[in-house]
């Protein structure tokens, strides 16, 4: 991998981008220098942020003069290339409910800001990517597992990186123009990532689905949100499980009588093996998220 | 006693200094977007700089005091009213229980803060009383007040009605409106001509603007330096593969409209920024109405951090003139 490129924004972050493009190598490498930035408790630093191939600190220039932060990161990138790329971390099955009512309404209301006015997300994202039909391309979107590799845009709304070969992975293009509306808890897709909209709001993201599995509460209420209202930090693995309307509702109702629990098995994720075995690596990390 | 919203205005939020440290989840700072009025409004009343207040955006709300207290409103120039008597702005005047606040319509500026003896009592969200309404966090239930919301006061501080801060003091709202900019981020996608023009032209703040970012519009088209496309980044040449968003940094998604992340911004996304405006001008664009004439002008690290040292001192003249 090529070096860091370092920037400033203006007189308060530091921009570091380990590579250009997309790479679970340049998700390490970002995770594992703003793991060490964390750790060394530099003085004067106000936020660490890992973002997919790339990372952002906030610092105050009072504490700390500009030049002075940028030469400590780059002693922790140094450090950071000899960092083994392991993680302990955890699986989560997320229910997807494809082909919904909701996100259909409202992909319908905004047609006219997408590249095919006249398919849906789901059957352009088939179409793009090679898939003979929907039924197909939603059994690759929920096949391999997806790192969550950066977590933001909104709050706690996860970017998730498909665990496949380059070649294998789905790419589609953002709407034309970002809608104004989006269902909460919408599975979306723009570029390499999926994502799932943690609150109602605007996007841009094609719609394939929705999740009946909260990831954000505010109020803390729901048993595994109460610890702390955002669910997913950067490393978790995610794996789609497609369910139908029944299992939808019924799993609506379990959130709203706060009996859901998320299926999260502990797992350690190691890169190098990952790579020399993709399907036999994602087979056993299946194996675990549905071992008692 | 709590105060009584009988109108809730446009949008008032409640602000104070903001919620650092959750930005790496997606949950931005949010507090004042013009932190020195916020600051100055409460150090009138007596509270701590950075006890809640209420910011009004564009149109004042309507108030019933249950209590009596102390009260401070800077920032946009909006008069405010006693049971219909007007009171001068930057200068605390007191509000008696059974009594009434109210607006007058905006002469300049964008956003009041209203300041009361207490601050605004509501509970304590991450640390921050500060609303972030797109996660419908902090503020009163996360939202814009409403007619008929309570808004619990603190125990307030001992203070004297008529203390005001002086006019030399004070940071208004001009038009046109400077907002330095540091180059760098994305600044090498955009052709030579395109970093000239950016700065050169005269921009104007478009309708879309608000706490989490302003638009503007009227400026030439940037141009990209050509390339292939990196993976994950998307095909538009304004793509990136998805980062982190300074705050006030510059993203100018398709080349046409600048916008400037404010303090509710989006943590991150997939648009290349060309700079961001340097951390001293944040305020004044808090102030800023839509079709304000904006130019954007070109500073250096040093010239950022003295223009810091600058507004430092103005916050110190500021605090020994409301000592």
């Amino acid at each position: 991998m090529k070096e860091a490129r370092y920037a400033f924004g203006g007189d308060e972050h530091v921009f570091v981008e380990v590579d250009e493009e997309m790479s679970l190598e340049a998700f390490f490498k970002s995770l594992a220098i703003t793991n060490a930035v964390r750790d060394s408790q530099i003085k004067g630093v106000t936020e660490i942020c890992p973002a997919n191939a790339s990372f952002q600190i906030k610092f105050d220039p009072d504490v700390i003069k500009p030049d002075d932060m940028l030469a400590e990161l780059k002693k922790l990138e140094a450090a950071a290339e000899k960092a083994e790329p392991r993680l302990q971390t955890r699986i989560i099955e997320v229910p997807v409910y494809y082909q919904d009512p909701w996100t259909h309404e409202t992909l319908m209301r905004f047609r006219e800001r997408h590249q095919d006015p006249n398919g849906t997300d789901l059957e352009y994202a088939a179409r793009i990517n090679g898939y003979g039909s929907v039924a197909d391309f939603i059994a690759a979107h929920s096949g391999s597992p997806w790192f969550v590799s950066m977590v933001g845009f909104v709050a706690g709304l996860p970017f998730l990186y498909q665990m496949v070969e380059r070649e294998r992975q789905i790419q589609v293009p953002k709407y034309l123009r970002p809608r104004t509306d989006t269902p909460k808890l919408t599975v979306g897709y723009g570029g390499c990532f999926s994502c799932i909209y943690s609150v109602r709001g605007a996007g841009g993201y094609q719609m394939f689905g929705i999740t009946p599995m909260p990831i954000f509460d505010p109020q803390q209420q729901l048993n595994y949100l109460s610890d702390f209202m955002v669910f997913f930090k950067p490393g978790d693995i995610v794996k789609f499980q497609p369910i139908d309307a029944d299992a939808y509702s019924a799993a609506v109702e379990e959130v709203a009588a706060d009996r859901y629990v998320p299926r999260i098995k502990e797992v350690t994720f190691a890169l190098d093996a990952f790579n020399a075995d993709i399907d036999g690596y994602n087979r056993k990390l299946e194996e675990a998220l549905h071992a008692n | 006693m709590p105060t009584k919203v009988i109108a809730g205005g446009l949008a008032t939020t409640i602000q104070d200094l903001g919620r650092p440290g959750y930005y790496h989840l997606g949950i931005p700072i949010s507090g004042a977007m013009d932190r020195f009025a916020l600051r100055a409004a409460n150090r009138l009343v007596g509270n701590d700089e950075g006890a809640a207040a209420l910011e009004a955006v564009f149109i004042g709300p309507e108030l019933e005091f249950t209590e009596d207290a102390l009260v401070a409103v800077t920032g946009a120039e909006m008069t405010p009213k006693v049971d219909g008597d007007e009171q001068a702005t930057w200068t605390a005047f007191p509000v008696k229980a059974g009594q009434v606040l109210s607006f007058d319509f905006l002469r300049a500026g964008a956003r009041a803060y209203i300041a009361i003896s207490g601050g605004i009592d509501v509970p304590m969200a991450l640390g921050s009383r500060s609303t972030y309404a797109i996660g419908a966090l902090g503020g009163f239930e996360g939202r814009a007040i409403q007619p008929g919301d309570l808004l619990p006061l603190g125990k307030a501080a001992p203070a004297r009605a008529g203390k005001s801060l002086p006019e030399a003091l004070r940071r208004g709202s001009g038009s046109p409106v400077e907002l330095r900019v540091l180059p760098g981020l994305y600044w090498h996608r955009i052709v030579e001509a395109s970093q000239k023009s950016f700065f050169d032209d005269t921009w104007k703040v478009a309708p879309e603007c608000d706490r989490m970012g302003y638009r503007f519009r009227s400026g030439k088209a940037l141009e990209f330096v050509p390339r292939e496309p990196p993976f994950g980044a998307g095909s538009d040449p304004s793509n990136i593969t998805d980062a982190c968003y300074p705050y006030g940094s510059v993203q100018v998604p398709g080349g046409t409209e600048p916008i400037v992340l404010h303090r509710d911004a989006v943590s991150g996304g997939g648009y290349f920024m060309l700079g961001t405006v340097i951390s001293a001008d944040m305020d004044l664009i808090g102030q800023m109405q839509p079709h304000t004439p904006t130019r954007f002008v070109k500073v250096d690290m040093d010239e950022a951090l003295a223009a810091r040292h600058d507004r430092q001192r103005m916050l110190d003249r500021m605090r020994e003139a409301l000592a």
